[in-house]
């Protein structure tokens, strides 16, 4: 033990030097922002008339600050800020990498057009439960997920998170509500507490949290039995948040029964907390176990996706076929995932530079402008695919959030979410119609829109890799949910009304009709992506690739937070 | 120590995941606080039973004055039933609002989100 | 449970506790104690106040609803982190003042206005998650 004259050289040891410019705020600033306007918004209870005009105001603010941490990240590499002072890997490290930037900039998006939607679709009542302080609870806890480099801390945001949630999913207490927040909670809880059961073996073995430190010493590891014990149990904790095919049946439970506009966040946002928790604790800290899943994941994958389609084909109800969607695009993510540079990695990497130089014509040589450079400079088939996994990920939070908006817009004109009871939607709303067929293009992977582009990047990445099989359900996966878009499409704008006595006896939110651009807005904004990604991939691709790079060599992010650790 | 811990550990994990299996609310929430308990056990576990000494810093001294148990997994273990015990809350007053509006605690009853009696969807236009 | 002796007793009981975990909360920084203990023990000090003299009763003494006490709890957590903006540290670094009143030195903190955070945190989602199980047995 150290006496006490050397208090000044232990502390030194232990306390980052140096002081910190403001801008060095923004890698905390969004989770300190979201958890300050639900605070100040806890507190207005009394002024549920403010609340909206607060919580745009603070949406905004998350967003311009998202933007500005991507602009920094993309600009400087991954950034750390250490909370306390303490140097690593003694304090809690937020590290934000491209990956991480992605995903936040992606969240706080689709969090600024829920609660634009929110404004009207959500009644007084609901504003006095405490929707928009649940929101942005809920926003700084996936925030948080999404920024932290601390494995226990990643852990405490998940939790954050749930809690917003479970406040968003009861909001309303129906019937109806009580018995799916019944499933989800359990389900939840059981998934999050086995992420918990593996930090604490984790913790055993390496005797740190700290993901940088981590990454830093699992290639040394010896033990490695240990190491695919943690990952199996990461993959089974992560799978189960992200709804993967064996453990995805709390999903259809409960998505269907809250709002619509918190299904949409539901749908848009948690699940791909899970995937991008798999993708930074399996691909990031444990590569070589990764390599001895792929096979798993891969399965899981296929399963999903079959799951996902089969399960929309089936359903009566617009919402639990929206439900199925989320599985569909969680199955897709996943198979980026299970592509490994073992596999053939010599001659995949000959097939890659081949194929970006050959002549396959059409489909394939506009693929190319998608994803050339990174197959001409001969880039490994992990890239391709987590490059891919990550875009259909961001492409998934933006269209399944607006796939949800706009049926809640076409349930509430209808009367009804039931495909039996919509009917007759394109007479009455065309522009709705229009935005719902963009958006069900999009899911469905077909072009010119924000799907097509990262299945591609898939598809070619899954034939490359040797894994044809996979390829061919992510197309099969395409084509069915082709079939049940065309079903929606048809049947809740397409065809004529039907009788009303057909129509379902819910009640969609507040009967008065709301202002049209109100309605329309939200819609608007993530449309704009969706387009913007489907006609000029190429930034997109760019970023993601970044991201994928960082992930499969975290050099950067680990001398981010050991480096000039400031 | 460890090894009568990792026994015990075990023990809680298996009346836990039994409880879990069950179909009646009630049984599930005890297996959920069981679950907690074990998970602060293994905690505790992993981080190495060492010295028992509280790691605090005696008034007057700048270091500790003996070898003091690990504080780390202490932390963990506060956070994990902070939030364990919130969310033991939160599922108990859920589980009891599930019971009164649904009538039920059996989970097979609760079928008001997934309607057994859906039928299939429309087959034609 | 409305038993007489009971309802004389609950209020001395919950003013009791109430001081108890006030007493707790300060005492946590260099002893065992803090912030979510202390806040345990005043929410269950409300919770016996409700107990013994209903739900009502405890939302009057409360003043406030629990759950923007709780709002309050994380403002005051997430300000204290962001006093180190003002000081160019890290996020939650804690800085510490040494006014003197009336002739004594008192330490305050940013960790102090964490805990305190905590604590009304606790107090406010216990409290609330207490007074409607309560609630409901009543109805």
């Amino acid at each position: 033990m150290a006496g006490p004259s050397d208090l000044a050289a232990l502390k030194a040891e232990a306390m980052v030097e140096g002081a910190l410019a403001p801008i060095d705020y923004l890698v905390v600033a969004p989770v300190a922002v979201c958890l300050l306007f639900s605070a100040v918004l806890l507190m207005l209870r009394k002024r549920i008339d403010w609340h909206p005009w607060l919580a745009i105001p603070g949406f905004l603010a998350l967003f311009a600050i998202d933007v500005l941490l991507l602009l920094k990240v993309a600009l400087e590499g991954p950034q750390t800020m250490m909370m306390g002072n303490w140097k690593p890997p003694f304090g809690i490290a937020f590290t934000v990498d491209m990956l991480g930037a992605l995903f936040v900039t992606t969240a706080g998006f689709v969090g600024l057009a829920a609660t634009i939607y929110a404004t009207f679709s959500i009644s007084r009542t609901e504003r006095r439960y405490g929707f928009f302080p649940f929101l942005f609870l809920m926003m700084g806890g996936v925030s948080g997920a999404f920024l932290t480099g601390d494995v226990f801390n990643l852990y405490v945001w998940f939790e954050v998170l749930l809690i917003g949630s479970f406040g968003l999913l009861i909001l309303g207490s129906e019937h109806e509500q009580l018995d799916g927040a019944t499933k989800y909670c359990f389900l939840n809880l059981v998934a999050t507490t086995l992420f918990l059961i593996t930090i604490s073996y984790l913790y055993g073995l390496f005797g740190t949290l700290n993901m940088a430190d981590i990454s830093g010493k699992a290639g040394r590891f010896e033990d490695d039995g240990a190491l695919l014990t943690i990952s199996v149990l990461f993959l089974i904790a992560f799978a189960m948040k992200a709804a993967a095919f064996p453990l995805n049946f709390w999903l259809p439970a409960s998505y269907h029964t809250p709002r619509f506009v918190v299904s949409a966040l539901f749908a848009g946002l948690l699940t791909k907390v899970g995937v991008y928790a798999l993708i930074r604790m399996v691909l990031m800290l444990f590569p070589a176990q990764h390599a001895d899943l792929a096979t798993i994941i891969g399965w899981v994958a296929a399963l999903t996706m079959l799951v996902g389609a089969f399960g929309a084909l089936a359903q009566s109800d617009l919402r639990r076929l929206l439900n199925y969607f989320v599985i569909a695009g969680i199955g897709t993510i996943f198979a980026g995932l299970a592509l490994t540079e073992t596999g053939g990695a010599g001659e995949a990497l000959a097939t890659a530079a081949s194929a970006a130089t050959g002549t396959d014509g059409g489909m394939s040589a506009a693929a190319t402008t998608g994803s050339a450079a990174p197959l001409v400079t001969g880039t490994s088939n992990l890239v391709v695919g987590l490059s891919g996994a990550v875009f259909y990920a961001l492409h998934s939070i933006v269209v399944m959030t607006a796939l949800y908006l706009t049926a809640g817009t076409a349930a509430r004109i209808a009367g009804s979410s039931s495909l039996r009871g919509m009917g007759g939607l394109w007479r009455r709303a065309p522009g709705l119609a229009a935005l719902m067929l963009v958006f069900l293009f999009a899911v469905s992977g077909l072009p010119p829109f924000s799907g097509f582009w990262p299945k591609v990047i898939l598809v070619r990445g899954a034939f490359q890799s040797g894994l044809p099989w996979l390829g061919a359900v992510i197309l099969l996966t395409g084509f069915l949910m082709t079939v049940a878009s065309a079903r929606v499409f048809a049947l809740a704008f397409w065809r004529d009304a039907p009788e009303p006595a057909l129509a379902g006896a819910r009640d969609f939110g507040p009967t008065g009709q709301p202002s049209p651009l109100l309605s329309i807005l939200p819609l608007l904004i993530l449309a704009v992506f969706v387009v913007a990604a489907g006609v000029s991939p190429q930034w997109l691709v760019t970023l993601t690739e970044v991201a994928a790079r960082g992930v499969v060599d975290p050099a950067a992010y680990v001398g981010s937070v050991f480096g000039g650790a400031s | 120590m460890e090894t009568a811990l990792c026994l015990v550990v075990g023990c809680l994990f298996t009346v836990a995941l039994y409880l879990l299996l069950s179909k009646h609310i009630i049984r599930m929430l005890l297996g959920v606080v069981l679950l907690g308990n074990g998970v602060n056990l293994l905690i505790f576990t992993a981080g190495r039973v060492s010295s028992i000494a509280p790691p605090l810093v005696p008034a007057g001294a700048e270091t500790p004055l003996t070898d003091v148990a690990n504080p780390l997994p202490q932390a963990l273990i506060l956070t994990a039933i902070v939030i364990s015990f919130s969310f033991f809350a939160f599922l108990l007053v859920l589980a009891y609002r599930a019971y009164q509006d649904l009538g039920t605690d059996d989970t097979d009853q609760m079928r008001v989100a997934e309607p057994e009696d859906d039928g299939p969807p429309p087959l034609g236009y | 449970m409305r038993t007489v002796i009971f309802r004389f007793t609950a209020p001395y009981l919950t003013a009791l506790m109430v001081l108890f975990s006030i007493f707790v909360l300060l005492r946590g920084h260099n002893d065992p104690g803090g912030g979510f203990i202390g806040g345990l023990i005043a929410a269950s000090a409300f919770a016996i106040y409700g107990i013994a003299c209903g739900v009502v009763a405890v939302r009057r003494a409360l003043w406030f609803h629990p759950m923007a006490i709780s709002g309050a709890g994380l403002f005051f957590a997430v300000v204290a982190g962001l006093f180190s903006l003002f000081a160019g540290t890290g996020f939650m670094t804690g800085l510490w003042i040494f006014p003197v009143f009336f002739g004594n030195e008192v330490a305050l903190s940013t960790p102090l206005l964490f805990d305190i955070g905590v604590y009304l945190v606790v107090v406010g989602g216990i409290t609330s998650i207490a007074l409607a199980l309560e609630e409901r047995d009543t109805d």
